[in-house]
């Protein structure tokens, strides 16, 4: 993890399954107007429960499946378009081109990565950067915000970790 | 009628021919897994591009053994979803393309309905109604067969596959992806009452499941063992074994819940994972103690195969539907849109 600078980065810890999909469900009232967010992590780290939380209290009532088999599964929701990647099967960053990732990143439509790395070069920078770290029952997320609008998600999860916290 | 059967909706590339009087003539499968080892996993522009290679010499081959030329053919099926669109084209452009150079109709087909009428190839052939469990890298759902057509969705994963959930836990001990099978064969050798691993959603109603907890028990109980980072032969078989049993106990437990809960005592098992021998082992036991009985294709048409598709698209084209002269794939496509069988032809 790079130096924590509380402009850019933020952390919270989690315990079990519930506290992630409900901090993610408060999360997604934050990661509003489409953007690029990228989950890295261990595979059982809890990645695919992260985007199951923000998917579900964004509006949809059925099952996340893990996007693992298809690559990507998209969300179409009130408040408008998600796409839920998961590279872990990408052989080369350049099938993403094939996959035709540019038209999923349009303006307005929140793509969560998992397995960002699978397609470094290919994709452009993420909005933000959630890393998820397993000690023990506990998930620890770090995150990193790599643009302006990044930076603006972290202000108001940074006043969402302190409410948490109370 | 003589039909042949196109399957290119992944990574195999399945021909078949299939003739509703004599049964299936021919069939042949050829597995890209050696092109994509190399990436460790699936490049889907490169599945497409081997499926444009493979797709004529299979239909060569399997003419040639079967003792039939093309002009014989009274139809052809091709795979139309759900699946990796860039591999679905390529089936679809083929098969109806060649359809309409030959003069004959082409019909799209669901390629998970082909999976769930896989056994009927076999000569042992079930009755309807049927309870199917469907377990593969991508599916895990538990349908109710009324009839050709005629599926109603009783439960499914909400997360990873069980196929899935296998090739990951073989890959956290290290095992090359996908490594479900290699998994299976250490578990042969362990212990699988060493580790207590969970059987999620057992003990709550209802026929849905959940393998994701299952993978981070793993990962858990492997960062337990390890000394240095490295595991041990025997922790890993017994790891092997407490997961594959949990995943195996898992699908029964779900499989009795679905008959009890219908009255149907026909079970029948398809897909990928349908060819691991314990899960094979212990339905048979599940389905007698229903006084039902377990029907379960060779292995070789439990994983991907133009066979159920040429099957599928028979039932399908014999019944008067026909797919128009436009190439067309629907990569997600939920099964329970498809219709019924049109009665007569």
């Amino acid at each position: 993890m790079t130096e924590s600078n509380p402009q850019t980065t933020g952390q919270i810890r989690l315990t079990g399954e519930d506290e992630m999909v409900s901090f993610a469900g408060r999360m997604s009232s934050i990661l509003t107007g489409g953007g690029l967010v990228f989950l890295e992590g261990t595979l059982g780290a809890g990645k695919t429960t992260l985007s199951r939380g923000l998917i579900q209290a964004l509006g949809h009532t059925g099952p996340v499946k893990s996007p693992t088999y298809t690559l990507v599964e998209e969300y179409d929701l009130p408040d408008g378009r998600v796409c839920h990647f998961d590279l872990y099967r990408l052989g080369d960053p350049e099938e993403l081109e094939y996959m035709g990732i540019r038209e999923y990143l349009t303006d307005g439509t929140l793509c969560l990565i998992e397995w960002p790395e699978r397609g470094r070069g290919v994709l452009p920078e993420a909005d933000l950067a959630i890393h998820i770290d397993d000690v023990g029952e506990a998930r620890i997320l770090n995150w990193q915000a790599e643009t302006d609008k990044g930076a603006q998600w972290n202000r108001q999860l940074q006043q969402l970790v302190k409410e948490w916290q109370e | 009628m003589l039909v042949l059967g196109l399957e290119t909706s992944c990574d195999e590339t399945g021909v078949a021919l299939y003739d509703t009087e004599r049964g299936l003539l021919a069939h042949r499968v050829y597995s890209q897994i050696a092109v994509h080892a190399e990436y460790g996993g699936v490049v889907p522009e490169l599945a497409s591009r081997d499926h444009v290679r493979k797709g004529l010499p299979l239909i060569r081959e399997v003419m040639e053994e079967a003792g039939h030329t093309l002009q014989d053919l009274g139809g052809i099926a091709y795979t139309s979803g759900p699946g990796l669109v860039g591999a679905l084209l390529v089936g679809a452009c083929l098969g109806r393309s060649l359809a309409w150079s030959l003069g004959i109709p082409a019909v799209g087909v669901h390629h998970m309905e082909g999976h769930l009428l896989a056994p009927m190839l076999e000569d042992d052939v079930p009755e309807f109604p049927f309870i199917a469990l469907l377990v593969s890298g991508g599916h895990t759902q538990l349908v109710k067969v009324e009839g050709i057509g005629e599926y109603e969705l009783l439960g499914e994963s909400l997360d990873d596959a069980a196929g899935e959930a296998f090739d990951k836990a073989a890959k956290m001990m290290g095992l090359p992806y996908p490594g479900g099978p290699a998994l299976s064969k250490l578990a042969d050798e362990g212990d699988a009452g060493r580790f207590s691993f969970p059987r999620p959603m057992t003990d709550r109603p209802g026929l849905d499941f959940s393998f994701s907890g299952l993978k981070t028990f793993t990962r858990t109980t492997i960062l337990n063992c390890a000394v240095d980072g490295v595991l041990a032969e025997q922790d890993k078989k017994d790891i092997a074994a407490g997961f594959q049993t949990a995943v195996v106990d898992t699908l029964a437990i779900k499989c009795k819940r679905a008959m009890k809960q219908t009255g149907v005592n026909r079970l029948i098992i398809a897909g990928g994972v349908g060819a691991n021998r314990m899960l094979r082992e212990q339905l048979k036991v599940t389905a007698e103690q229903l006084k039902g009985r377990v029907y379960y294709p060779r292995p070789a048409l439990c994983t991907d195969n133009g066979a159920m598709i040429a099957y599928a698209g028979a039932q399908r084209l014999n019944a008067g539907e026909v797919s128009d002269i436009a190439v067309s794939c629907v990569p997600r496509w939920p099964m329970t849109e498809l219709k019924p069988l049109a009665s007569g032809n």
